[in-house]
């Protein structure tokens, strides 16, 4: 490796939240001149440690070093100036504004009584687009450009600043080849004039392509520094999931019963197309996709929240209109929603309050709420899924969070629900309580219950569900049964490299 | 939003204090004065009053207080459900005028046993016309009941010609009884009040729906994910607002068997200034009955003391701004606290 001191280095890094060890005790250093991959699951404490990086987090241990000072970045304002410029996956630019403006906002170029000077601007501006080989120009107006094109506009900006490290977060997730090879070369460039750049990204194949280091996190802790040119993708995989390797595949089917739930032909606008599924009584049916392939937006109209525009669903064979969660409560579905402290709880309400909420009409004695039978369903679902609270006056708000999604949780099984559908049911839960709720839902179908996982992790998927239904871009693509199903096959059906193949074998398996 | 202060039983010191390890002591002194601030203010108030004037701690002055200060507090009571949801009530102030002047004028036309509920009627639908917009056509509770704040002045001047409405016959009706009675001696307007807050008091903390007008001020969203029909929840605030007003509306018209068009011009204010001095948040989700009618007292007791340590009376609606100032300013700087500690 190189003899040059690390351009950027973090020592010791350890971040918690209420209830989470979000970072604990991470180190990471990156050399001048080179491309360092960071690599991690969903939740492993990448975007954590951008933040701490960029300033918008502070560190509740450990140091951080530019060109071996040692530096506190208090804003964001301040990690820029220490030259540490990130590419945001999400784009943070005046849609209102020319191209040349949105790269040089807070710097234009001046003449006298401070007019901005168009003429340098323009053509410094074009300089850089010349670089970058893109097709558009320095007077565009930066809304009318296609997302791809804006994060080359990002990446412009980037370049004008004099970067010492460069931080890349999915770059290439909008980009097509072409821009890719584009931003590879432009990647190269920052290399050679010794900028040191951070590379996050899933793809397997970028990394190795790119990168010259690859730093593993997980569960926010740091696994270790591979060299990229020494290791192979087993290695890295092993250090990202560790011991949930062996959890792969669900193993435990439980006792089919009736179809609980059935879909036929539904459709929601733009978010989805022709959905056609059911549930059996016992089975756990995951949705596995990207953001955006429509698997949420399925929960919310099972759940009264967004009206289908096409299509049926049946509960026990019987066809229902759901329009409002009320509707969908009073037929049996209940849903744990994908976000607990929005959606899911009254984060200001004790414990016991928020479990009876949905039934809290029905839990009176004369026009009074019957509190002793409130704290009585409480006090089961504390034990039965092992809630720790001091006492159910505790306010949501300050319980860890596995213990909020188990509250959420026991307010919807003491509901007796049909069917339960679980929308990232372990998003920012620490591993312990992770796979104390995935052996929870398996239990939850060997009792009968339809249940629906949505999940973005793919460990998850594969660890609890019977068959796992891939969707891309709003389609049902492919379903998998438990014994079929590897990461491979998964990941190609989700990311709709094989589309095609892919719903030529569902369509000669129907 | 994401805590009310401590208004639920059982309020702890979560982990999240006990995680700072570093200036915890500080916050703690600052969380508590900015939580008990008023209360502070309001003790110092008292003390300087007493040595100003030795009638302050009499007690038939502080019956007075109590008693002057009834109807303000009967529509305090309901305009609590409506802060609790997460919502505002600008309207109450007009709607008062509207109830009185209607009432006045039917009494004569109809007779009392009548115009009372037929004015009750009327503004029962007014509230139930806020609660609608507000509700199910999800409008910004501010500006709608700003807009009802003028509307129903203007619909109160249509309707009296612009003229005060007076009975014609005081001596001959027993309509000044909700004003000016009194049952084994204590003031029909403390007996109202006192009934009245009891009565929601229960409903806000003993049934159903008062849980629900929490959870909906809570967080809204996580209400309908739990099935509770937030429009609904909503709608009946605002009817629960109009029925306080209606009953004020009266306690004011009875007391004086003639009312000005403007009667309850500004007590909108002086009706959050009560609730927010009791500690409620504007951010809804948080506040009691008990604490309302503790804020109405407070503000009682200091315009009172500023009368009777010689201040002209309309010093009051300067001294009522500058508490209500004084009191979001607190109830946000123990939120900002709060915040803060969550995020950082």
């Amino acid at each position: 490796m190189t003899e040059k001191p690390p351009v950027l280095r973090l020592e010791n890094i350890v971040k918690t939240f209420p209830g989470v060890r979000a970072l604990d005790g991470v180190s990471f250093s990156v050399l001048p001149g080179e491309v360092h991959a960071l690599m991690g699951e969903n939740g492993a404490g990448k975007s954590t440690l951008m933040k701490v990086i960029g300033g918008i987090y502070q560190p509740n241990e450990g140091r951080i070093f530019v060109d071996e000072k040692p530096v506190v970045m208090a804003t964001p304002l301040e990690s820029k100036a220490k030259g540490i410029v990130f590419i945001h996956q999400e784009l943070s630019l005046a849609e209102e504004l020319s191209v040349a403006e949105n790269i040089y906002l807070g710097e234009l170029p001046r003449k006298s009584f401070g007019r901005v000077d168009w003429a340098t601007l323009y053509a410094r501006t074009n300089e850089i687009l010349g670089k970058l080989n893109v097709g558009f120009d320095a007077r565009t107006r930066v809304g009318e450009l296609s997302i791809a094109n804006q994060q080359m506009v990002e990446i412009a900006r980037a370049l004008t600043q004099k970067a010492k490290a460069v931080i890349f977060d999915e770059p290439t997730a909008s980009l097509t080849d072409a821009e890719k090879v584009v931003l590879f070369d432009v990647i190269a460039d920052l290399t050679a004039n010794g900028v040191g750049v951070v590379y996050i990204s899933h793809r397997m194949e970028e990394i190795f392509k790119m990168t010259d280091r690859i730093s593993v996190l997980r569960d926010g802790q740091y696994r270790g520094t591979l060299v990229t040119a020494e290791t192979d993708q087993d290695e890295i995989t092993q250090l990202m999931i560790g011991r949930s390797l062996d959890l792969t595949r669900n193993d435990r089917h439980s006792e089919l019963g009736d179809v609980a739930l059935e879909v036929r032909g539904l459709s929601c606008g733009h978010f989805y197309r022709d959905v056609s599924f059911e549930v059996r009584r016992g089975e756990v049916v995951g949705f596995y996709g990207l953001v955006g392939a429509g698997r949420t937006e399925i929960a919310e109209t099972l759940f009264g929240l967004r009206e289908p525009s096409a299509g049926t669903i049946l509960l026990d064979g019987k066809k229902v209109r759901i329009h409002s969660p009320a509707d969908a409560i009073a037929h049996g579905i209940s849903l744990v929603p994908e976000d607990r402290k929005t959606q899911g709880l009254v984060l200001g309400m004790n414990c016991r309050d928020n479990m009876t909420l949905p039934q809290i009409d029905d839990l009176t004695a004369g026009p009074f709420v019957a509190e002793g039978a409130e704290v009585a369903i409480f006090d089961q679902y504390r034990d039965r899924l092992d809630i720790r609270t001091p006492s159910w006056r505790q306010i949501v708000g300050n319980l860890s969070g596995g213990n909020q999604q188990k509250i959420v949780i026991g307010k919807w099984l003491s509901m007796h629900p049909t069917v339960l559908i679980v929308d990232e049911p372990t998003r920012g839960i620490d591993v312990g309580s992770k796979s104390e709720i995935h052996n929870l839902i398996r239990d939850l179908a060997a009792h009968g219950y339809a249940v629906i996982v949505i999940s973005s992790e793919m460990p998850e998927v594969l660890h609890v569900s019977d068959r796992i239904i891939a969707m891309y871009h709003g389609e049902m693509i492919r379903t998998f049964t438990s014994d079929e199903v590897t990461e491979d096959n998964l990941i190609q059906a989700i990311s709709g490299d094989a589309r095609d193949g892919a719903m030529a074998a569902a369509a000669q398996g129907a | 939003m994401t805590d009310a202060p401590g208004d639920r039983p059982g309020r702890t010191s979560g982990p999240r204090q006990e995680e700072e390890a570093t200036g915890m002591s500080k916050e703690q002194i600052g969380r508590f004065l900015a939580r008990q601030g008023i209360l502070i203010a309001f003790v110092l108030f008292i003390i300087g009053f007493t040595l100003a004037n030795n009638r302050f701690l009499a007690p038939d002055n502080i019956m007075g207080v109590i008693r002057s200060s009834a109807i303000l507090g009967v529509m305090a009571l309901g305009v609590t459900f409506v802060v609790i949801s997460g919502n505002l009530d600008l309207s109450v102030g007009s709607m008062m005028s509207f109830s009185a002047i209607v009432v006045l004028d039917l009494h004569d036309a109809i007779g009392p046993g009548l115009a009372i509920p037929a004015m009750f009627a009327m503004t029962l639908a007014l509230g139930a016309f806020n609660g609608f917009l507000v509700g199910y056509l999800k409008l910004n509770s501010l500006i709608v009941t700003l807009g009802m704040l003028s509307a129903i002045h203007g619909l109160t001047l249509t309707y009296s010609g612009g003229k005060n409405m007076d009975i014609a016959d005081k001596e001959g009706t027993w309509f000044g009884v909700f004003g000016q009675g009194t049952i084994l001696g204590i003031p029909v307007p403390i007996l109202i009040f006192a009934l009245l807050a009891a009565i929601l008091g229960t409903v806000l903390a003993k049934t159903p729906f008062g849980r629900k007008v929490y959870a909906v001020g809570g967080n809204g969203v996580a209400a309908t994910f739990s099935g509770i029909r937030r429009a609904r929840v909503v709608f009946f605030c605002y009817l629960m607002s109009s029925l306080c007003v209606a009953t004020a509306g009266l306690m004011q018209a009875s007391r004086s068997l003639g009312s000005q068009n403007t009667v309850g011009q500004g007590l909108e204010l002086e009706v959050l200034a009560a609730i927010i001095l009791g500690g409620a948040s504007l951010m809804g989700g948080s506040g009691t009955i008990f604490k309302t009618v503790i804020g109405v007292l407070i503000l009682g007791f200091i315009q009172n003391g500023l009368l009777l340590v010689g201040l002209q009376f309309y010093v009051q609606y300067v001294v009522t701004w500058i508490i209500i100032i004084l009191a979001v300013w607190l109830d946000i700087a123990a939120k900002r606290g709060r915040l803060l500690s969550a995020i950082a």
